[in-house]
């Protein structure tokens, strides 16, 4: 049985004058225990909007509109509030995009990180709690005294490393990771990945990993969930995604995308001409198609289903059979 | 315990603020032991003479005497009791009850918020002063009652403030993140919330002592003080209505200037109490001794040079 089963998640915005917008289209995606799966695509596409539905953490402005998120076959979405906070962190923790804001300024590090540990009841006492903040930083590679200094205190790296050291505080089944290494440079985007590893090899973790840098993906996901304007274009392993692609959305996204180890640049970096759809004026076909270089006149009418081409390979193309 | 020190440190390297500290805790302890300072017990029976009437400063009476020949002195540091506490108490009510109006309406929003704002509304357009004045002479004139009616009539403008502070707060993103640690509201509340608008508390209370201090004062001077103590304000009044006619600037001056030096005291204090509740105006990562390799470097490159 799958740790993580979302089923048709859909979200809606509501906006100022109660127009819904859907945000997150049908999304349906599942997660075992030790695999990390990636969630891609541009800005605008509704990846962290899914993710917050998935932790019922979204805006006032948001609302699940249908759809199931079993964790363990319990589906947190019929879930109480009260036992929906159990759930949170403690089961599923999230790192969220931009570390340095999700910090509180006025707080030391140690005793953010202590705050779900004596929450959810994972050490009975303060010295407990300081002693477990100690272990936490120690593994993410920040010294224990570092705890009782302010988030202004440290560098970019650090923050994003002791964010992941609160994230592992109740020891969660479940990581989700939103961007940990955007505004990051590359070398600390290395180190973070590398930890990121580390401890999904020794803690067993399950990680969802939202990124829009495809090299991150290839170099620690299991499977990838390619997103385009709320919905699922293609949803496959890392392999047939990287070595197959069949959406046409997927496809230019690895062309996007320089490839050092292939031959020399010789032809400049492809880029997808135009934006993501705005929410309020999505295309009534395949979202993609006024992008799209292979559509013709049934994708401007007609929006195409999520289709298995290969167990385990679903697209949501009208020419997806390649 | 590091806490305390901590303060401590902080006040220790700003000399504005143990000033402040040093102006404020003068009339603290002089209202404290107004009993043994006070070289006359205002409410002692005297015989007066008409020459002692508004008596200018003597070595007997270092600030002269009043229209009814008593101790300017002693007054003033009796008076010292009534303006503090009107200032403490009253100010800590309204900062009270201003802090919980304004992280409720902005936290909460919706009708409960939008319910407690037009209260304040109502409160705010409604002149302080006239407002007072007319609950006074309705309800009496007692010590306790004006600090009610300061207090209760007080907190709008920090409610706007706490609320405004926190509609900013409240869509941070590590209120998200408190959120998603499980966290109720209340906690959020209490422990995310309300240190980040303790440092305007802070120095909106610095404000509003004062504030409630001259309140008091102009009660006092309109006539409407507790009769039965004497408050600056109420020499102020006296002073006024008696004294100035035959210029005894000796009754006038000294409780304006009293309340000029309490004011002082807790604005230059606010400034240092704001630096210590508020970590990020103190040091920067940068500056961190532990941290300040390139600059160690740096210092021996240049003490290479000047060798």
């Amino acid at each position: 049985m799958a740790l993580l089963d979302v089923r048709n998640l859909s979200v809606d915005y509501l906006t100022d004058d109660g127009t819904p917008l859907r945000a997150v289209e049908d999304v349906s995606f599942s997660l075992k225990q030790g695999r990390s799966l990636g969630l891609v695509g541009e800005s605008g596409c509704g990846k962290t909007t899914a993710m917050l539905g998935v932790l019922r953490l979204l805006p006032a402005e948001g609302r699940i509109v249908s759809g199931e998120v079993r964790y363990r076959g319990v589906d947190l979405l019929r879930l109480s509030e009260q036992e929906m906070r159990k759930h949170r962190w403690n089961k599923i923790a999230i790192v969220f995009q931009g570390a340095m804001n999700a910090l509180n300024p006025v707080r030391t590090i140690g005793d953010q990180i202590a705050e779900p540990i004596m929450l959810h009841g994972a050490a009975t006492d303060k010295k407990a709690a300081s002693e477990r903040v100690g272990e936490l930083l120690e593994m993410v590679g920040i010294t224990p005294e570092m705890a009782r200094q302010y988030p202004h205190q440290y560098s970019g790296g650090m923050r994003q490393r002791a964010m992941t050291a609160m994230a592992l505080a109740c020891s969660p089944d479940i990581l989700i990771a939103d961007e940990p290494t955007t505004a990051l440079d590359v070398m600390i985007q290395a180190q973070i990945l590398d930890l990121f590893q580390h401890l999904q090899k020794q803690l067993g973790l399950s990680i969802i990993l939202v990124t829009h840098d495809l090299g991150v993906v290839a170099e620690i996901c299991d499977d990838v969930l390619v997103m385009y304007g709320g919905r699922t274009a293609e949803y496959a392993s890392v392999d047939t995604i990287y070595n197959e692609p069949l959406h046409p959305y997927t496809q230019r996204l690895m062309q996007a995308f320089p490839d050092i180890d292939g031959p020399a640049l010789k032809t400049s970096l492809a880029s997808i001409p135009g934006y993501p759809p705005p929410l309020d004026a999505l295309p009534p076909g395949c979202r993609f198609e006024p992008r799209c270089h292979r559509k013709s006149d049934v994708c401007a009418v007609e929006s195409p289903p999520l289709v298995a081409v290969k167990p385990g390979h679903y697209v949501a193309c009208h020419f997806a059979e390649g | 315990m590091e806490q305390f020190r901590e303060i401590w440190r902080t006040f220790r390297r700003r000399p504005i603020g143990i000033v402040g500290a040093l102006t404020l805790l003068s009339v603290v302890f002089v209202a404290i032991f107004a009993p043994w300072l006070a070289p006359y017990d205002p409410d002692e029976k005297i015989d007066v003479e008409p020459g002692d009437l508004l008596a200018p400063p003597d070595a007997g009476h270092l600030l002269g005497r009043d229209d009814a020949g008593k101790d300017v002195l002693s007054q003033l540091i009796y008076g010292a009791r009534v303006s503090l506490t009107v200032g403490f108490v009253a100010s800590f009510m309204s900062m009270f009850i201003g802090t919980t109006v304004g992280l409720v309406a902005g936290y909460f929003g919706g009708r409960i918020g939008n319910a407690l704002m037009r209260v304040v509304d109502f409160l705010m357009v409604i002149p302080d002063l006239p407002l007072m004045l007319v609950i006074i002479s309705l309800w009496g004139r007692g010590l306790w009652k004006i600090i009610l009616v300061i207090g209760l009539l007080g907190w709008t403008y920090t409610a706007r403030l706490v609320r405004s502070q926190v509609l900013s707060i409240k869509e941070r993103q590590f209120i998200l993140r408190a959120r998603a640690i499980g966290a109720g509201s209340l906690r959020i509340i209490a422990r995310h919330v309300f240190p980040q608008v303790l440092p305007l508390i802070l120095a909106e209370a610095v404000l509003d002592i004062s504030g409630a201090i001259i309140a008091e004062s102009s009660l006092s001077f309109l006539g409407l003080g507790d009769p039965t103590l004497v408050s600056w304000g109420m020499m102020l009044n006296f002073a006024f209505e008696r004294a100035i006619s035959r210029m005894a600037w000796w009754f006038l001056l000294p409780p304006g200037f009293a309340i000029i030096w309490v004011s002082l005291g807790l604005v230059l204090m606010g400034s240092t109490l704001e630096e210590i509740v508020n970590p990020r105006l103190k040091s920067h990562h940068l500056f961190d001794p532990r941290r300040m390799v390139a600059l160690v470097a740096g210092e021996s490159a240049s003490q290479r040079i000047s060798e």
